[in-house]
């Protein structure tokens, strides 16, 4: 069986955000593999290893998110597709998936898997979206796969529980923390990553303008959340007087009663 | 000139680091409480390769350099300095002697499954008389028809018991001194071979050390490694090498120190405020960073020259190395439970396990006071 995964680097998850000319300054942050996508990641190697078949990873981003692409070849990913196209700098998620959407149809598959969120953006509509350009159906949060023939069984989070689904393949099913405990990258892995195809596309190779690709979508603003006040010090007051005081602030400064 | 680790330095590191802290920090304490051996983190670093990092593809190991391996070593004893002497005394200690010395079928049948840790491996040098003064070495081999008998004990041996092969030495011609000493590779379970007690220790304290016991053990002729009368020259060669391992241990326990004092200053209050914000902590923090700088780029050097020049100009780099980063860890864990004040004395907090696994880098694979001799004959040699 044939999978393609799409993944995207993000900043590590311990990452201090750090705003500069109103953008988010990505200066000196580690940038790691979305953690989301690691377990879409493991899945495919892990249905590999049973069914066989090839794993090709397909990332859009600049130069710099070589390095998840890496690590997913380094995990045991046969080859990769990286999109990097200055044009591409300020997508939005309608854009991005039209063009993973392209670029994966240039790729034998029977199934498409990817995380169910990415850490920076947490928009969750790359991955459906793709599905929907490519007219097939989606299933989001997975927590369990099996997949047998033509068909995958699935079992996903919904709201206080889970529910099963079966879906015909292909499909794209985004994973979720639980579906697996991703493996660490070798170090014979490492070092037969360098030797696997990571081919760079431009919008031009995938037979793409620009010009059709204006995100529909922009950000004029970011912002932080506020920083954490000070606590509050209720001191030189009778332990009755100081019990009252505390419970009228809980009540209508911080009104949690 | 560049001082960028590379791509696959960076993974490397990047993966050692989260296995550390994912799998083997959890267990640290209680494994040094207990004296436990790491067993099963052995075979999960197995399994990542982490047993075999620089010796090349065809026998089993990454095909990296010494910076990986310096890396590797560092990040598994920033976590656990026990499992970070494991790794390296097997890889050091054994699979490198192997792979310097051996013959094309000493390397297929011992370095290839020590290097994918299939097996594991240690190395027999030390006496109870023959420690820095290694032409003291009383273990005999006698050659009789196809096979040598050994005879004698060796002490202090790292991994003995749970290896399954030894590098030891043994003296064929007692006159000859050093010249008479020989290397050979003797298998466990090898009927005189034994295993005599093992050590209570300070620190390193899940590592496993024992007495390698030899009781007219009988081993092939073709398990001699290297030349008769050779053995000095493998020990002192493993060493050069080996002290690489050590520095980078040493490194790995500076570092754990010092981002535990680091944190600990930062959050700890007295007087109103973080005890970082006195200047006499920032000092100390300072001179940790500086020190841990130093020390790890002059293993870097090491591991550059060991990558790329012969082992009589790596001894003298290396001996430095070895001996600056035991210096510093020493120091920086020290300061490190200073910061921590008497909690710093407990084993609430790792600074005290650090601070006792750090005095060893100090002595084993050639004491400070060796590594000095090594440096002073090299800059005196003219």
């Amino acid at each position: 069986m044939n999978i393609v995964v799409t993944l995207k680097q993000t900043f590590d998850t311990e990452a201090n955000i750090v705003l500069k000319d109103g953008k988010i300054d990505a200066t000196g942050v580690n940038m790691v593999m979305n953690p989301y996508d690691e377990f879409a990641v493991e899945e495919a190697l892990k249905l590999r290893e049973k069914d066989g078949g090839e794993v090709v990873i397909v990332c859009m981003g600049g130069a710099d998110s070589e390095k998840a692409v890496r690590t997913a070849l380094a995990m045991g990913a046969d080859r990769a597709v990286l999109i990097n196209d200055p044009a591409l700098d300020a997508s939005d998620e309608w854009v991005r998936a039209e063009v993973l959407a392209k670029a994966i149809k240039d790729i034998p598959f029977d199934l498409l898997l990817a995380g169910r969120i990415a850490v920076d953006d947490q928009s969750s509509q790359v991955a459906v979206r793709v599905a929907e350009v490519l007219g097939m159906p989606s299933v989001t949060s997975i927590l369990k796969l099996d997949v047998d023939g033509g068909k995958a069984t699935v079992t996903r989070e919904i709201d206080g529980g889970t529910e099963t689904i079966e879906v015909p393949l292909p499909a794209m099913l985004t994973a979720q923390k639980g579906l697996n405990e991703p493996r660490y990258p070798t170090m014979p892995g490492i070092m037969k990553a360098k030797k696997k195809e990571m081919k760079t596309v431009t919008l031009a190779d995938l037979g793409l303008n620009a010009a059709d690709f204006a995100p529909k979508m922009t950000a004029p603003v970011y912002s932080l959340p506020e920083a954490r006040k000070a606590g509050v010090v209720i001191a030189g007051e009778e332990p009755i007087d100081a019990v009252k005081k505390l419970v009228k602030l809980l009540h209508e400064e911080a009104k949690v009663v | 000139m560049n001082f960028d680790l590379t791509e696959d330095h960076v993974m490397l590191r990047e993966t050692v680091r989260a296995f550390a802290e994912e799998q083997a920090g959890p267990g640290a304490e209680e494994r040094d409480e207990h004296e436990e051996f790491p067993m099963d983190l052995w075979k999960q670093c197995a399994e990542l390769g982490l047993t075999g990092v620089n010796f090349p593809e065809e026998y089993g190991g990454a095909g990296m350099d010494y910076v990986s391996y310096s890396l590797t070593i560092e990040e598994l004893s920033r976590v656990d300095a026990s499992l970070g002497v494991t790794i390296s005394a097997h890889s050091s200690l054994c699979a490198n002697p192997i792979y310097k010395f051996g013959t094309e079928e000493q390397k297929q049948k011992y370095l290839v499954p020590l290097a994918t840790g299939e097996k594991m491996g240690a190395f027999g040098l030390t006496e109870n008389m023959a420690g820095t003064d290694s032409s003291a070495t009383k273990t005999t081999a006698v050659k009789e028809g196809d096979e040598y008998v050994i005879n004698g004990t060796k002490i202090f041996i790292t991994n003995g018991y749970y290896a399954d092969v030894y590098v030891i030495t043994a003296q064929m011609d007692k006159s000859k001194g050093n010249k008479g000493i020989t290397a050979f590779i003797v298998e466990k379970d090898t009927p005189g071979f034994t295993f005599g007690k093992k050590e209570k220790k300070m620190g390193i304290r899940s590592s496993a050390t024992y007495e390698l016991v030899f009781e007219n053990c009988r081993i092939p002729a073709e398990n001699l490694l290297g030349q008769e009368g050779g053995g000095f020259k493998v020990a002192m060669t493993t060493l050069d090498y080996g002290r690489i391992g050590i520095a980078s241990q040493a490194i790995g326990i500076a570092q754990g120190a010092y981002e535990a004092a680091l944190k600990y200053a930062k959050e700890r209050v007295q007087f109103g405020q973080p005890i970082a914000n006195f200047q006499v902590n920032q000092f100390k923090l300072a001179d940790m960073w500086m020190k841990i700088e130093a020390a790890r780029l002059m293993v870097h050097k090491a591991c550059y020259v060991a990558d790329n020049y012969d082992n009589r100009t790596l001894s003298p780099y290396a001996a430095a190395a070895k001996t600056m980063a035991s210096e510093v860890a020493n120091e920086v864990a020290r300061q490190a439970v200073q910061i921590f004040g008497g909690y710093g004395y407990t084993r609430e907090y790792p600074v005290e396990r650090m601070m006792r696994d750090a005095k060893i880098t100090e002595i084993y694979e050639g004491t400070s006071e060796v590594q000095r001799i090594v440096v002073a004959s090299h800059i005196l040699k003219d």
